[in-house]
């Protein structure tokens, strides 16, 4: 409904739509997002539950930003998702949802992808000068070279490095 | 030189610098707080966290669905079996699968002792951080009973493990019911205690009334949920509101309080505590005989005995742990009522043996990231209270 909803309102928002195991997903472009969330807010999704990130690296739009909406009145969920190139940013809801303050930095610090206009934007869950973005598919999974320190020359990965 | 700088600004400054953590008794767990302090009053408090964090969702993504379980243990450690709980109903849901009754009452019966012990270690060590030592003290001899009752069904204390996907790795044991309405009828009288104890304790008023109140609006705002966002106001159990493993067929009350404070927390923990125990009470009586597991050779392992006598057994099983299970693309969300609230687990699959990517939503990250509104202009023991009555889990906080 919520979705029909929207589309009325904001025509041509919803780029693509699907429904799995009753789950609904819209997905919107970047520069609709606050205009939708601003709709959904109105519609009583109030509840900002998650934000998260995934990245498929084969893809041009390389990450999906996605955030999941509960509805207190009627129950309804909502995941909403928003395609970004790797070095694209995207509008920060930290504005109107402070819930979303530390979820996006913990996608910022997890995947590399800028919020624009967020208040703090550091890094959430690993150090201020660690290289990389942890859950990038092409992150190693033992971590690379990031635990090694400079004066560090273990052998370690059956000793080969690299 | 940071720490230099640190100390100059205690120095020249009025105001000082208080390190709260990374190893500090109220942080249970390891979390860090720099908190500025004008006197005794909070000025400014920067929470910092990470120190816990382990990389569970980038681990999922080399790990085969089943062998997530135990990461999920080390989540929310004080109730692990409902991490368990809340991860296999997420892989069954996108397996489209239904799991027996018995394995549902058992998952229900075992998730209410679990949030039991976790209200206890809440509202005890919130106690303790208090100055109430002896609430604290008389709770934990249940906690270590549920505990006692979880050795016997899953063979471990803490890290439990003890849902597969599919059902339950094994039955629970003969005395398991016994030693359970034991532990209901000893349980309920020390909640009781206490509530003797603290709830008309002037001096447990007096740090508890009115600290961290916050708004049924502004919890919502927050991104609050469980027993934080219904001491605010806010009716929201997804036991009630979402069912799942059957709980609209339990006669239970979501109780509720009115500002959101520290006391009205441990008020709607200790309520919650007395609905679990009659919760338990029902499973009890309704706990049907049957299997615990799917009968599905697709995704339940099939029974050792048959695998070493019947070829198609052997097959499935070698299936299963070779290849895994068959998974269907597409992504689901999942959330459960976990003892400190909406437990969800996002799971994409793209049909291979390993989930493509697990998000775990942990409930306590939205309510901790409202630390420093809700200290800010008290006092710094003040701090020490709203902490303990977040209940803030760093191994779930942190992943």
């Amino acid at each position: 409904m919520v979705i029909e909803h929207i589309d009325a309102q904001i025509p041509g928002a919803i780029l693509d739509r699907h429904a799995f195991r009753g789950d609904q997903t819209i997905v919107v472009a970047k520069e609709n997002l606050l205009s939708v969330v601003d709709l959904l807010h109105r519609e009583g999704f109030q509840l900002l539950v998650d934000i998260t990130a995934v990245d498929w690296p084969e893809r041009e739009q390389r990450f999906d930003v996605v955030y999941h909406w509960l509805n207190l009145a009627s129950q309804e969920r909502l995941r909403l998702k928003v395609p970004v190139a790797d070095g694209e940013s995207v509008p920060t809801l930290a504005l109107q949802f402070k819930t979303a303050n530390w979820f996006e930095r913990e996608v910022f610090d997890l995947f590399g992808i800028r919020f624009e206009g967020h208040p703090d934007l550091r890094r959430l869950l690993t150090w201020e000068d660690f290289p990389g973005h942890a859950l990038r598919k092409d992150f190693p999974l033992d971590g690379g070279d990031v635990f090694c320190m400079e004066a560090c020359t273990a052998p370690y990965n059956n000793g080969e490095r690299n | 030189m940071e720490s230099i700088a640190m100390t100059r600004q205690m120095l020249d400054g009025d105001k000082m610098i208080v390190n709260m953590g990374p190893s500090h008794p109220t942080t249970h767990g390891t979390l860090r707080i720099v908190l500025e302090l004008q006197g005794e009053t909070i000025t400014k408090a920067t929470p910092e966290m990470g120190y816990l964090h382990r990389g569970v969702e980038k681990l999922a993504e080399s790990l085969s669905y089943q062998q997530f379980i135990p990461l999920t243990d080390r989540l929310n450690y004080c109730s692990a079996i409902m991490n368990n709980v809340g991860y296999s109903t997420a892989v069954e849901k996108l397996l489209d699968i239904q799991i027996p009754k018995r394995a549902e009452q058992i998952r229900v019966l075992v998730s209410e002792l679990s949030r039991i012990a976790d209200h206890i270690v809440c509202v005890g060590v919130n106690a303790v951080d208090i100055g109430a030592f002896t609430a604290f003290l008389y709770l934990f001899k249940q906690r270590e009973t549920v505990y006692d009752l979880f050795e016997m069904a899953a063979g471990q204390r803490l890290h439990t493990s003890f849902t597969r996907i599919g059902g339950l790795f094994r039955d629970i044991p003969e005395g398991f019911v016994p030693a359970t309405e034991r532990f209901l009828v000893e349980c309920s009288a020390a909640i009781d205690e206490l509530e003797r104890l603290l709830t008309h304790n002037p001096i447990w008023h007096d740090r508890t009334k009115g600290i961290g109140a916050i708004s049924a609006e502004d919890a919502v705002n927050w991104g609050y949920t469980g027993p934080c966002l219904r001491a605010a106001g806010v009716p929201q159990d997804l036991r009630k509101a979402q069912p799942y493993l059957g709980y609209e067929t339990y006669d239970f009350d979501i109780p509720i309080g009115t500002t959101g404070d520290v006391f009205d927390r441990y008020l709607v923990r200790v309520e919650e505590m007395r609905q679990s125990l009659r919760i338990i009470r029902q499973v009890l009586d309704r706990l049907e005989p049957g299997p615990v597991m799917v009968d599905d050779p697709k995704v339940a392992l099939p029974p050792k005995e048959k695998v070493y006598t019947r070829m198609e057994s052997l097959i499935h099983h070698f299936k299963l742990i070779m290849h895994g299970m068959e998974m269907p693309v597409g992504e689901v969300y999942s959330a459960t009522e976990a003892a400190n609230g909406e437990l969800g687990f996002y799971i994409i699959s793209d049909g291979g043996k390993n989930p493509y990517r697990i998000r775990v939503r942990p409930p306590c990250l939205p309510i901790f990231s409202s630390f420093e509104d809700q200290v800010k202009g008290g006092l710094i023991a003040d701090a020490v209270s709203v902490l303990g009555a977040m209940n803030i889990i760093a191994g779930e906080l942190d992943r």
